[in-house]
């Protein structure tokens, strides 16, 4: 090379540039996130929801005594036994269920347990269909046929109905149901969407440029086709958690899943013994309310962060 | 093709080129179509020599110099690098060991840089991928391949992204991705078409440059035939996929033989208003080359066409003197 070869790097300074570059992009995207307004109220009710869940464990081990307060088997003796459903007290600030039981140590069981089904389940499912779209749309032709029909037949599984069958012959966990979960969006919907975006960035000139440079097609579709559709998945990663928490809710709801506890129960648990007919739905509201609530505004709270996202990630949705 | 067009000892070496494109056609019919994008095209270039290639859009320019780098697989012919027959490259470790050698410059800047990648990333990639140093020379190299484009103090370019750039920028940025293992051959298709006038006279200083300090042959791809002038030193012509005319830059600019050369020449405006020169009128436009008969392409809009040209196959590229290449029964 000429003179600038003898200039030797200042590795030091390189590294707080790069640094301070990398910050200053984190910084960027924050201020896009914290602009779409919608983003942060979504990140605030999560954060407060994972921190909610996080913190029964604690309240078990602490000050809660598990006789009184396990989401299943706990039964306050100081309140008759007749007197339950019983309304908030300050032992038990949501009242407690047809059975005695505390029903925000329910809530704040279940909730932890609906966020980490969410999450693996979405999380699962994203990274499938980032790498199958990403798969079908980088190699075409067969590989695409083949998975875009595995796809169509996703979309149009009775998983519904399948479960029901499922669960008449083994017992369907949280974590079957997540995997179960991941395998449709991950190569259903989801895949189609992220191939259509994969399609778009195959066909840029930098693909063809690593390909003059040597690279692989695992280099091609790992360094230059899944980084340009990941933020696309974080966006539906979002969207469906939301799908998932609302498909454990209902599938609770009807009795397919063997779990102990989930909102869906604690709702349950209130049709069965009949307490939401008539006037009674308002009287014993502490019943079906919170639990009803807790499920919305988990599921709002994604939502609204995958809206926020959208604003960091669709730069057309930026208002200029 | 005559081996006179192709020197024997030279270090890219193309002969009798040829890239056909099926069209879609009906699901169970049997009837297919062709698109020859690139047809018997032959030149050969040494180390160290600039070769343009000029012609409209749509003649098969870039198509060939994707052609030269394997990007595209070959119907037919030869491209010999280093007397390797690349065509005929497997696919693999073969394949990976010529593109060591080889590097491209997109024309558009904007769209050949992944934006999410540093430059650091960009100019690293074919280190990284050929294996190349460690960590710390690939720094090295990247920083020294940045000063070398002007994009001075590398550090502070080193690891931004192409979108906070410019276009003449980017374009450094290009150059120095393709500087940095040291290639042979580069392929440069239009870089500076998509640049504002004022900087692409920078851009292409240090391109000449470049290619005197690693001795590079270099295909350079243009449709403006002052940028050629300014950079090759020799010009081919093509037109529908042929190579019409071939020899030293001056000589097809100031003495073009092919009626097709001429008429492009003539096009070209002159900064003077009083200059009066012949106007070559050529009927008809550009078509595409859909199965296209045996005959000149350039017949159904030639001025001196003639019904022996009807009659024969394209005329081949004969040598009329120093090196000036021409494919026309009637020079």
């Amino acid at each position: 090379m000429v003179d600038t070869a003898s200039q030797q790097v200042d590795r030091a300074a390189m590294r707080r540039e790069r640094w301070r570059l990398f910050t200053r992009t984190l910084r960027d995207n924050w201020r896009l996130f914290v602009g779409s307004k919608i983003g942060p109220i979504g990140l605030g009710i999560v954060i407060f929801f994972v921190l909610f869940s996080a913190s029964y464990p604690i309240f078990m081990a602490v000050t809660h005594n598990p006789r009184i307060y396990d989401p299943v088997t706990g039964f306050d003796y100081d309140l008759m036994p007749t007197s339950n459903p019983h309304p908030p007290t300050w032992s038990h600030p949501l009242g407690t269920d047809v059975y005695g039981r505390d029903i925000l140590s329910q809530l704040m069981y279940s909730s932890g347990h609906d966020l980490l089904l969410g999450l693996i389940a979405a999380g699962a499912g994203v990274l499938l269909a980032t790498l199958v779209g990403s798969i079908a749309a980088f190699y075409g032709g067969i590989v695409d046929m083949f998975f875009m029909r595995v796809a169509d037949i996703m979309m149009l599984f009775p998983f519904l109905a399948t479960l029901v069958a499922l669960s008449a012959l083994m017992n369907v966990s949280l974590l079957m149901l997540a995997i179960f979960l991941a395998i449709l969006t991950g190569f259903g919907t989801t895949s189609i969407i992220l191939r259509s975006q994969a399609l778009q960035v195959k066909v840029k000139p930098f693909v063809e440029a690593a390909r003059v440079s040597g690279g692989s097609n695992f280099h091609i579709i790992w360094s230059h086709i899944v980084p340009n559709v990941l933020p696309l998945s974080f966006l539906y990663m979002m969207f469906s958690v939301t799908g998932a928490i609302f498909t454990e809710a209902a599938l609770a709801f009807l009795g397919f899943l063997n779990v102990r506890m989930s909102l869906g129960i604690i709702i349950q648990n209130a049709n069965t013994s009949g307490y939401l007919i008539g006037t009674r739905l308002a009287t014993y509201w502490y019943m079906w309310l919170p639990a009803g609530a807790v499920i919305s505004l988990i599921c709002a709270g994604f939502y609204f962060v995958g809206r926020g996202l959208d604003e960091v990630v669709n730069p057309r949705l930026r208002e200029r | 093709m005559p081996d006179t067009v192709t020197a024997t000892d030279a270090l890219i070496k193309v002969d009798n080129l040829s890239k056909y494109y099926p069209l879609a056609s009906g699901l169970f019919s049997r009837v297919r179509h062709y698109i020859h994008a690139v047809e018997g095209v032959s030149f050969a270039a040494d180390a160290g020599e600039v070769i343009g290639l000029a012609g409209e859009s749509g003649c098969g320019k870039t198509t060939t110099g994707k052609l030269l780098l394997r990007l595209i697989a070959p119907t037919n012919g030869y491209i010999y690098f280093n007397g390797i027959d690349v065509a005929r490259i497997p696919s693999g470790g073969k394949l990976k060991a010529y593109r060591r050698q080889v590097q491209m410059i997109f024309q558009d800047p904007y769209e050949s840089m992944n934006p999410r990648k540093t430059l650091y990333d960009i100019i690293a990639e074919p280190l990284a991928v050929h294996k190349i140093g460690n960590i710390v020379g690939r720094e090295q190299v990247v920083a020294d391949s940045l000063a070398r484009v002007g994009l001075v103090p590398p550090e502070t370019f080193m690891f931004r992204y192409p979108h906070e750039l410019s276009g003449g920028q980017r374009q450094r940025v290009a150059i120095a991705r393709a500087i940095g293992i040291k290639p042979r051959f580069i392929v440069a298709d239009e870089p500076t078409s998509m640049l504002d006038v004022s900087i692409r006279t920078g851009v292409m200083k240090l391109l000449l440059e470049l290619r005197q300090e690693y001795n590079l042959a270099m295909l350079y791809i243009t449709h403006d035939l002052a940028v050629a002038r300014y950079m090759c030193e020799r010009l081919a012509i093509m037109y529908l996929g042929r190579m019409v005319e071939l020899g030293p830059t001056e000589e097809v600019l100031q003495n073009p033989l092919h009626p097709y050369t001429k008429a492009l020449i003539s096009a070209v405006p002159v900064p003077d208003p009083t200059f009066k020169r012949e106007a070559i009128p050529i009927k008809g436009s550009i078509s595409r080359p859909v199965d296209p008969p045996s005959y000149c392409r350039f017949y159904p809009r030639c001025p001196v066409a003639t019904d022996y040209c009807r009659e024969n196959k394209h005329p081949p590229l004969e040598d009329k003197g120093d090196g000036h290449y021409v494919a026309c029964y009637n020079v």
